[in-house]
């Protein structure tokens, strides 16, 4: 069933995109179309980091391996809405003017923390195929764990970059508070637990 | 096309009286036309004072106490009451004054002032308000000597108001003003939009507009107009000293804490375009610089 399962997933975890392509076309976007895009895939890589990390618990609690199967791919989607939101930065507000780009990685902590996050995110997409959990051994789990930071940093861009502290970005930083505590009660249980 | 939708909804008086402005600042009405599709927009300069489209004007707002979403105000706003309406001018003048909205319609003529808008978050809009300068009712008050700061008080009626229910900024909102820059001829109390009433999402039914300032020092919905000795202090000051201080003119040279300053969106102009630079006191260097002559600007932000 996974087998038809996978590609389903993979669909619908397009949906983010599908939906800006569509709003771009139909001129849908507002008054400030870049910073709506822009917000959107900022969103939807909060998002895929919340669901990447929903995974272990969800097979923890339904005794199903089922759901591990998915966190690659999740994970995956996550490094590429976070590179598409980057790139709309780059390339759609700021039009490659490298200088107020770097200005505000160093500068602004809210970027610098979104920036850190996405170069965490590096080392984990490349190391994300099968032969490289082979080759990493017990290593790559550690390796892995970065999702916990990159979730925190995340969440703490969200909240450096609103006006002033609104509901959203605390429920999302709630949520992953969450998900990161789940972990921590289970680990006491079963060490292998990653 | 936006252009011909625009003299259709304007009372041709009006509409004449802003050709001939943007005549006198030296822009071809024709190179104006043109300027519609988006590659052109593109390349909007920063001294273009095109109007901003009034479906934009009308919906991207920022007033908090209607909610914080930008679609909050023109939602949440439309039954709100702005009949009857009394505005006192107190505090340290030699006549008080209470009014209502409508007898200061009729007793200062209004004009169209076609002002950029620049706010704190990084867009900008340019705005053909209707008004007159807020100097003309205060010398109607006679501001005694001890009058250094003007204070604005807007509206607190958490039932019409509905994001007066949380406290996201200290209600009501407060906003002041030195005496000087509230004296000053392009400091506007605003009356309309577009030719028209003020809609209640744009501050209903009077409104300050400080050109040089960032949005959020141009109070709506203002109640009470009070002259002062020492600095108030705002709303935003008081939710973050840090970052919003009491000044808050326009400066590309001076960041926001959390975020750069020196260039802005343009709103409307479309997915493709680009930033462009923030100007000094938004462009109104010439009228107001001497009013901060002497004056670390970094320090007075
Ligand atoms: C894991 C990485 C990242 C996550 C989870 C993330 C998440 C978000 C979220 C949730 C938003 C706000 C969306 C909204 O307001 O609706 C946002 C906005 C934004 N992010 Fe990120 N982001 C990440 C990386 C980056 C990077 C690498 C940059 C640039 C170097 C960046 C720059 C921005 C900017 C400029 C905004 C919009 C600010 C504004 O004008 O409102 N982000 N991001």
């Amino acid at each position: 069933m996974i087998k038809y399962f996978k590609p389903f997933v993979f669909i619908l975890c397009l949906w983010p995109l599908g939906i800006i392509i569509l709003d771009i076309y139909y001129n849908n976007l507002g008054a400030e179309p870049v910073k709506k895009i822009m917000n959107h895939f900022g969103e939807w890589t909060l998002i895929f980091i919340c669901l990447t990390l929903t995974m272990s618990p969800l097979k923890r609690i339904t005794n199903l391996s089922f759901w591990i199967k998915f966190r690659r791919m999740l994970g995956l989607f996550v490094f590429f809405y976070a590179t598409v939101h980057l790139l709309t930065y780059v390339g759609l507000d700021y039009r490659f003017d490298w200088d107020p780009i770097i200005n505000d990685v160093l500068k602004k902590k809210y970027i610098f923390i979104g920036f850190s996050a996405w170069l965490l995110l590096i080392p984990l997409a490349i190391t994300s195929s099968q032969k490289m959990i082979k080759i990493l051994g017990r290593n790559w789990k550690n390796l892995h764990r970065l999702v916990y930071v990159i979730a925190i940093f995340g969440s703490l861009h969200y909240i450096w970059l609103s006006k002033t502290i609104f509901f959203k970005p605390l429920v999302y930083t709630l949520i992953i508070v969450v998900l990161l505590a789940l972990r921590i009660k289970i680990k006491k249980r079963d060490v292998n637990y990653g | 096309m936006k252009k011909i939708k625009y003299t259709e909804i304007t009372p041709e008086k009006i509409y004449i009286k802003r050709r001939d402005f943007i005549k006198k600042l030296g822009l071809s009405t024709s190179s104006l036309m043109i300027g519609q599709n988006f590659l052109n927009n593109a390349y909007a300069s920063s001294n273009s004072l095109e109007p901003t489209e009034y479906r934009y004007i009308s919906t991207y707002n920022n007033y908090y106490e209607f909610g914080t979403r930008k679609s909050d105000p023109v939602e949440k706003s439309q039954d709100f009451k702005t009949e009857p309406w009394n505005i006192k001018i107190d505090g340290e003048v030699e006549n008080e004054i209470n009014i209502s909205a409508l007898e200061i319609n009729n007793m200062f003529e209004s004009e169209e002032r076609i002002y950029r808008l620049r706010c704190v978050e990084g867009w900008s809009m340019v705005i053909p308000w209707l008004g007159f300068s807020l100097s003309k009712l205060l010398d109607k008050a006679k501001p005694n000597n001890k009058a250094k700061f003007v204070e604005f008080i807007s509206v607190y009626d958490p039932v019409q108001m509905p994001g007066q229910k949380y406290p996201i900024l200290q209600w009501p909102y407060r906003e002041g003003l030195r005496i000087d820059e509230a004296m000053h001829p392009l400091t506007t109390l605003v009356t309309g939009l577009y030719g028209k009433k003020l809609p209640n999402q744009n501050g209903a039914p009077l409104r300050l507009i400080v050109p040089w300032k960032y949005g959020f020092k141009s109070a709506k919905a203002i109640v009470n107009i009070k002259l002062v000795e020492k600095m108030p202090t705002s709303s935003w000051m008081r939710s973050s000293p840090r970052e919003y201080g009491f000044y808050s003119n326009v400066n590309p040279n001076v960041d926001h804490p959390r975020w750069s300053q020196a260039s802005e969106r343009v709103i409307g102009s479309g997915i493709l375009s680009e930033r462009i630079p923030t100007q000094m006191f938004n462009g109104y260097g010439d009228e107001v610089a001497n009013l901060y002559s002497g004056m670390d600007l970094k320090k007075y932000f």
